[in-house]
Formats: C-alpha cells, sequence, structure tokens
C-alpha cells in the first residue's frame, strides 16, 4: 500500500505529478486551482526529480511552454481553470493539430465570462466539442475523488503518448478544492534521455543529427490532400479511443429502471440519491462517465432497451444530456436536471427532480 | 558556348572555392519574393550554426508570418509556433532541454503586435535564448497590411491613405523597450541590404549565437529588412527607401551588450 495522506485536491495534483516523473509544469494563477502551483513551487522538485516548474505570464503562454516542451518528447503539463482554458483554446488546438502528448487540467468554475470561482460543469462542451478552432478531440477524464485527481495524472500521461494527444483532466472547484483521503504512488524516475530517445525520437526535436532528417513540430500543409490525410489520421485516433480507452462506472444498474448520469462530482451526489430513492423502492442506478470523450456510449445504449429513462444531473444548463440523447436516440426517456452559477443541488433535490421529471409521483 | 564551358572548368575547382553555400542551408528553392530580406537571415543564421558546429544542438522555432516555412530551409529540428507564440515556445524548449541552443525568428507583426507579451516577458525573465527580428514595417504573408512598425505616412493595404497617428498611433520601436529589460544580454540592430551590412548583421547573429552558449540571457538581433511585394516596389527602390525612410526611426547598432542585469541593490533576497 502506498502512503496515506489527507489532502487537497489541487495539491494532489502537484504530488500526483511531481511523483509520475512529470518533467515540466506551466501554469497561470486563477482561483480556484491555484494550490497546483503553489504546491509545486513550495516544494522544489527542480532540486529532487529534476521537474521543471514556471510561473508564465499568461495561459496562452503557459500552453505554448507546453506546446515547446511536449514537442522534446518531455512529459509535461499545465492546470488551469475556465477563463484559463479559453485562453489556452489555440495552444491546445495547435498541440492536438501537431500530435503531441501533453496533460491539462481544468479545475472548472462557473462562467460565462468571468463568472464565478464557486465549481461548475459548465466547459463540457468546450472539453469535448472542441473549444479551439479545427477538427480535434482531446482525450478527456473527469475525476469524481480526490484519489482519482491523482490517479488521473499518470494515467493521463499513458494515454497523451499512446495517442499523442492532449488529454484534459476535466475536474471542478469541488475536487480542488476538498480534502480526502489519498493513496499516493511511490516516486517514480523521470524518463530518462536514453528514454526519451528511444519513445519518442522518432518525432521529437531532440537536435537533428547526421543519421536522420530534421524534425519539425507543426500543424500546417499547404496541400489540401495531405491536410485532408492528416484529419483523417486524427480520426482514426479519435475511433481508437473509442475502441479501447472508454471508462464509467455503474452503481446499482443491474435491476435499475432510471438511471442518473453524472460525472465528476455531481456523481457524488447522485450516489447518495440513488441510495435515498432506492430507500423508497425506486429502482435507481447511477452511471457516471469517466472519460467523456470517448463518451461510454455502449452501455447508455444497452441501458436504453431497458430502462424507463435516463436522468442526467450537471452543474450547468444541460450539456451532456445532448450526448446522452444522441446515443439513446429515441428509445427511452432523457432528462436533464440541473443548477449553475456554483450552485451544487443536495441529493433531495435530485431526487425530487427525479421523481417529478421520471419516476411520477 | 562550349568553349565558355570548358573555360569554366579549369576555374571552378576546390582550391578555387571562396564561397560555397553553408550545408546548414538545405537544397530547396526558397518561396521567398526577389530581394526579400528573410533569405539572406535564414543564409546567416545556417552559416553561423555550421560555424559554431551547433546543429545537432539547435531547436529554431518559427513564426507565422512569411518565415513559416523557415523550417524548410535550415537543416535543423525545428517547432512551428503558433502566430505571436514562438517565446513561449522557445521557453519551453530551452527550459526542459537547457543544454540546447534556442532561437526564435520573428516578423514584427509576429513579434511586437500579437507576440508582443511573449516577447516582453521572455526577455525580461531573461531566457537564454536567441531571437532573430525581421523588421520589414509591413505583415509580408497576410498581403501587406499595418504593422507595429509601419512608418508614420506608409501607405499599406490597411492604411491605404497613410498610417495616421490618431487613427493607427505610432511605430513601436521595441528594440528600444526590449534594450530596456534587465533580462536582455545582447540587444542590436542590423540590416542586409549592402554587401558591409550583410558582413555586420552576420558578426552580430554569430555573436548571438555565441553568448547564447554561455546562458547569460536572452541575445537579440533585430534586422531592419525590406518586403518589396509588401511595399509595392522593387528590390533596389525597397533598399532606397528602406535606408531613407526606416533607418532614421531605426538606427542601426547596438543598442545592449554585457549581459543581463546583476540584481545587487533591488533583491530582497541577495542570491
Ligand atoms: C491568430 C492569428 N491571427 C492572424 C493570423 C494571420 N497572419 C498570418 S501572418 C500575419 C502577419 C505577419 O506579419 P509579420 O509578422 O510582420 O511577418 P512577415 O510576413 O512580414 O515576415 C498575420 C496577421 C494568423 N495566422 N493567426
Ligand atoms: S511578401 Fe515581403 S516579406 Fe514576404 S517574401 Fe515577399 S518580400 Fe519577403
Ligand atoms: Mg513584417
Amino acid at each position: 500500500m502506498g502512503e496515506l495522506r489527507l489532502m487537497k485536491g489541487n495539491e494532489v495534483i502537484a504530488e500526483a505529478a511531481i511523483r509520475c516523473g512529470c518533467d515540466g509544469y506551466f501554469g497561470y494563477p486563477i482561483t480556484p486551482q491555484s494550490e497546483v502551483m503553489e504546491s509545486l513551487m513550495a516544494q522544489r522538485p527542480w532540486e529532487t526529480t529534476g521537474m521543471v516548474v514556471l510561473q508564465a505570464e499568461s495561459e496562452i503562454a503557459s500552453i505554448h511552454m507546453v506546446y515547446g516542451a511536449a514537442g522534446c518528447g518531455k512529459r509535461v503539463m499545465t492546470s488551469s481553470s475556465s477563463p484559463g482554458i479559453s485562453l489556452m483554446a489555440e495552444g491546445i488546438s495547435y498541440i492536438a493539430g501537431s500530435e503531441l502528448p501533453c496533460v491539462i487540467v481544468n479545475v472548472q468554475r462557473g462562467g460565462p465570462g468571468l463568472g464565478t470561482i464557486q465549481p461548475s460543469q459548465a466547459d463540457y462542451y468546450q472539453a469535448t466539442k472542441g473549444g479551439g478552432h479545427g477538427d480535434y478531440s482531446l482525450l478527456v477524464l473527469a475525476p469524481a475523488s480526490v484519489q482519482e485527481m491523482h490517479d488521473f495524472v499518470a494515467l493521463g500521461f499513458d494515454l497523451a503518448y499512446k495517442y499523442r494527444n492532449p488529454v484534459m483532466i476535466l475536474a471542478d472547484g469541488v475536487i480542488g478544492q476538498m480534502m480526502e483521503k489519498v493513496e499516493l504512488m511511490d516516486q517514480r524516475p523521470r524518463w530518462t534521455d536514453e528514454q526519451v530517445k528511444e519513445i519518442t525520437g522518432s518525432w521529437a526535436t531532440l537536435g537533428k543529427t547526421k543519421d536522420r532528417s530534421k524534425h519539425v513540430i507543426t500543424s500546417l500543409e499547404m496541400d489540401s490532400h495531405i491536410m485532408e490525410e492528416n484529419n483523417l489520421r486524427l480520426q482514426a485516433k479519435y475511433n481508437k479511443m473509442k475502441q479501447e480507452d472508454v471508462r464509467y462506472e455503474t452503481i446499482l444498474c443491474e435491476d435499475a429502471e432510471y438511471v442518473l448520469v453524472a460525472f465528476g462530482s455531481a456523481a457524488r451526489i447522485c450516489q447518495k440519491t440513488v441510495q435515498l430513492a432506492r430507500e423508497k423502492g425506486h429502482k435507481v442506478g447511477l452511471l457516471r462517465p469517466i472519460t467523456l470523450f470517448p463518451f461510454p456510449e455502449k452501455p447508455i445504449e444497452e441501458l436504453a432497451s431497458r430502462i424507463k429513462g435516463f436522468m442526467t444531473v450537471e452543474f450547468n444548463a444541460g450539456q451532456m444530456v445532448h450526448d446522452v440523447k444522441l446515443v439513446v436516440n429515441g428509445k427511452t426517456k432523457v432528462e436533464y436536471f440541473g443548477r449553475m452559477g456554483g450552485i451544487l443541488p443536495s441529493p433531495d433535490e435530485v431526487e425530487q427532480a427525479l421523481l417529478q421529471k421520471l419516476i411520477g409521483g | 558556348m562550349a568553349e565558355v564551358a570548358e573555360r569554366l572548368k579549369d576555374i571552378i575547382k576546390p582550391e578555387n572555392l571562396i564561397y560555397g553555400k553553408s550545408p546548414v542551408l538545405n537544397n530547396v528553392t526558397m518561396h521567398y519574393c526577389p530581394g526579400c530580406s528573410h533569405g539572406v537571415v535564414h543564409k546567416l543564421i545556417a552559416e553561423v550554426i555550421d560555424e559554431l558546429g551547433i546543429q545537432d544542438k539547435t531547436i529554431g522555432v518559427s513564426p507565422v508570418g512569411c518565415a513559416v516555412f523557415a523550417y524548410n530551409y535550415i537543416d535543423i529540428d525545428w517547432s512551428e509556433a503558433a502566430h505571436g507564440r514562438a517565446p513561449a515556445v522557445a521557453t519551453g524548449i530551452k527550459r526542459i532541454m537547457p543544454e540546447k541552443t534556442v532561437f526564435t525568428y520573428q516578423g514584427d507583426g509576429d513579434l511586437a503586435a500579437i507576440g508582443t507579451a511573449e516577447t516582453m516577458h521572455a526577455i525580461n525573465r531573461g531566457e537564454n535564448i536567441v531571437m532573430i527580428f525581421i523588421n520589414n514595417a509591413i505583415y509580408g504573408m497576410t498581403g501587406g497590411q499595418m504593422a507595429p512598425t509601419t512608418l508614420l505616412g506608409q501607405v499599406t493595404s490597411t492604411t491605404p491613405y497613410g498610417r495616421n497617428v490618431d487613427l493607427n498611433g505610432y511605430p513601436l520601436k521595441i528594440t528600444e523597450l526590449i534594450a530596456q529589460l534587465p533580462g536582455a544580454a545582447y540587444v542590436t540592430r542590423q540590416s542586409v541590404h549592402t554587401a558591409a551590412a550583410v558582413r555586420k548583421a552576420r558578426k552580430a547573429i554569430r555573436k548571438a549565437f555565441e553568448l547564447s552558449q554561455q546562458n547569460i540571457g536572452t541575445c537579440f538581433v533585430e534586422v531592419v529588412s525590406t518586403c518589396n511585394s509588401g511595399w509595392k516596389m522593387n528590390p533596389v527602390e525597397s533598399n532606397d527607401w528602406m535606408v531613407k525612410h526606416m533607418f532614421p526611426l531605426f538606427p542601426l547598432g547596438d543598442l545592449k551588450d554585457g549581459g543581463k542585469d546583476k540584481t545587487d541593490g533591488f533583491n530582497l533576497q541577495p542570491q
């Protein structure tokens, strides 16, 4: 068993980054995730593992620093919250277009605009449908606990390198700020120069040696036919994600007549709602997508043919509900319940909505 | 004809060679307009990289602008940055691989408009990179719009009646601002309009790359340049116009030398 600690979600991101052998972090302060960089700076990992930590002048700069460093085949990351992620949209599109691996953490707060520093899930569309320009997708992981905040950093890097694609950890202010018990991984060494060369030597900008032609990190292509091929290659990659890396959790879905669909901290609230509803004799289950892209289509499709209805619970105006509807395709009812502006619904409130919208009371 | 070829054969011999294309320059035709300064500066960078023997440790960061394809011409590893973000990209590369030589190559729109924040902050941090700044007072790539360095009265496609100070503000002397930054190690302004100027620019670029091996702060070389297509002049007219109108506002010469500033006297925790 690894070391156990009581930690804040944001602090654990920093701890996990150091422990998984991350090479560099570039960021800019924003509530509710500033503790990520603060923890890193306090720990001074450049003196221990050699990890680089740099406070940039903006989120635009931090994501482009990530672009440069990721192009060197190094395992680098950034973190921010909603308004900062909007600024990063340009760089994220370039990173996806140039097929570079990296991890981006979004500890969401409410919007639009400057919005609120309170938690939110209103960046679901931004994370899963683009955010930047062009046909690209991020692989999006949605942690629902401090433990998952920890686990998804290393997992994020593994997936980012598996696909040479940016991975986003889409958390929210609740998970970023709350403290829970977490089991920490043991310290892993950073990749050695030899490992970097072995793993990324076919594309990374490590310096052009006589024995190979130059490496160019770019998303630019002036020939439309080649550009279309590049796009097709990206799409094939996203399809492979759908085949191989869908992750989700189901709770009491086997006999369920109604299923709540919720991710992140909304799923934590729904877990309680399931319990409350079951106590009253309603057969309610919970499906928690862990990857928001690729979306868990299969389990939803399977449930759709035998349950009486789904209700998504989201801290937004109803975003994921459209993905559920697409999969369900009219086979059963799909409802949405949510709160906005940083308000978290109580389990009772969710139960009320469930009774009203689906079960009938 | 055959006679000439025969005579040339006598002359073209290795021992008679006084100048050759740098092996660090790729064997491809450049896309630059005839008379454009970009190609000359590329050649100088390639020569310096070759002379210093740093081809295998140099990473270039190309801009968005006419030089976006710089990576097709200089035979090193490259990262192609988004418009204006080259200093941030270079920062990421240099911080993660401090043993490498990293340089950016940027136009005036890239470096002094959309990328001003990245430029100033990278230099203010004293990033140990070289920055090459091609100031041609116009947006060449997008068809000749006003640049931050466009002169007052200069006609461009977005200042069809000439740059007007009330409407467009002043030409930005960003290199003068940069020379004020404590993180700058070496700041110079050069040009490549005559053979003598090319030799001086080459020396400056060489010095910048040499200093950058010592990690003493940012080395910045502005090259006041021509964009004959954007200016709608032929190459000779462009050179004359540049000398007459640009040099008074952007005078050539060194603006700073000797490494980044010491922190004595204004550091709460003397290091
Ligand atoms: C975000 C963004 N905005 C605008 C552009 C369009 N654009 C491409 S190059 C350029 C200006 C280039 O001018 P400069 O940096 O002076 O380079 P030059 O071509 O003159 O060498 C612009 C505005 C872009 N590619 N990206
Ligand atoms: S448009 Fe101007 S900057 Fe671009 S290649 Fe032509 S002359 Fe050079
Ligand atoms: Mg220009």
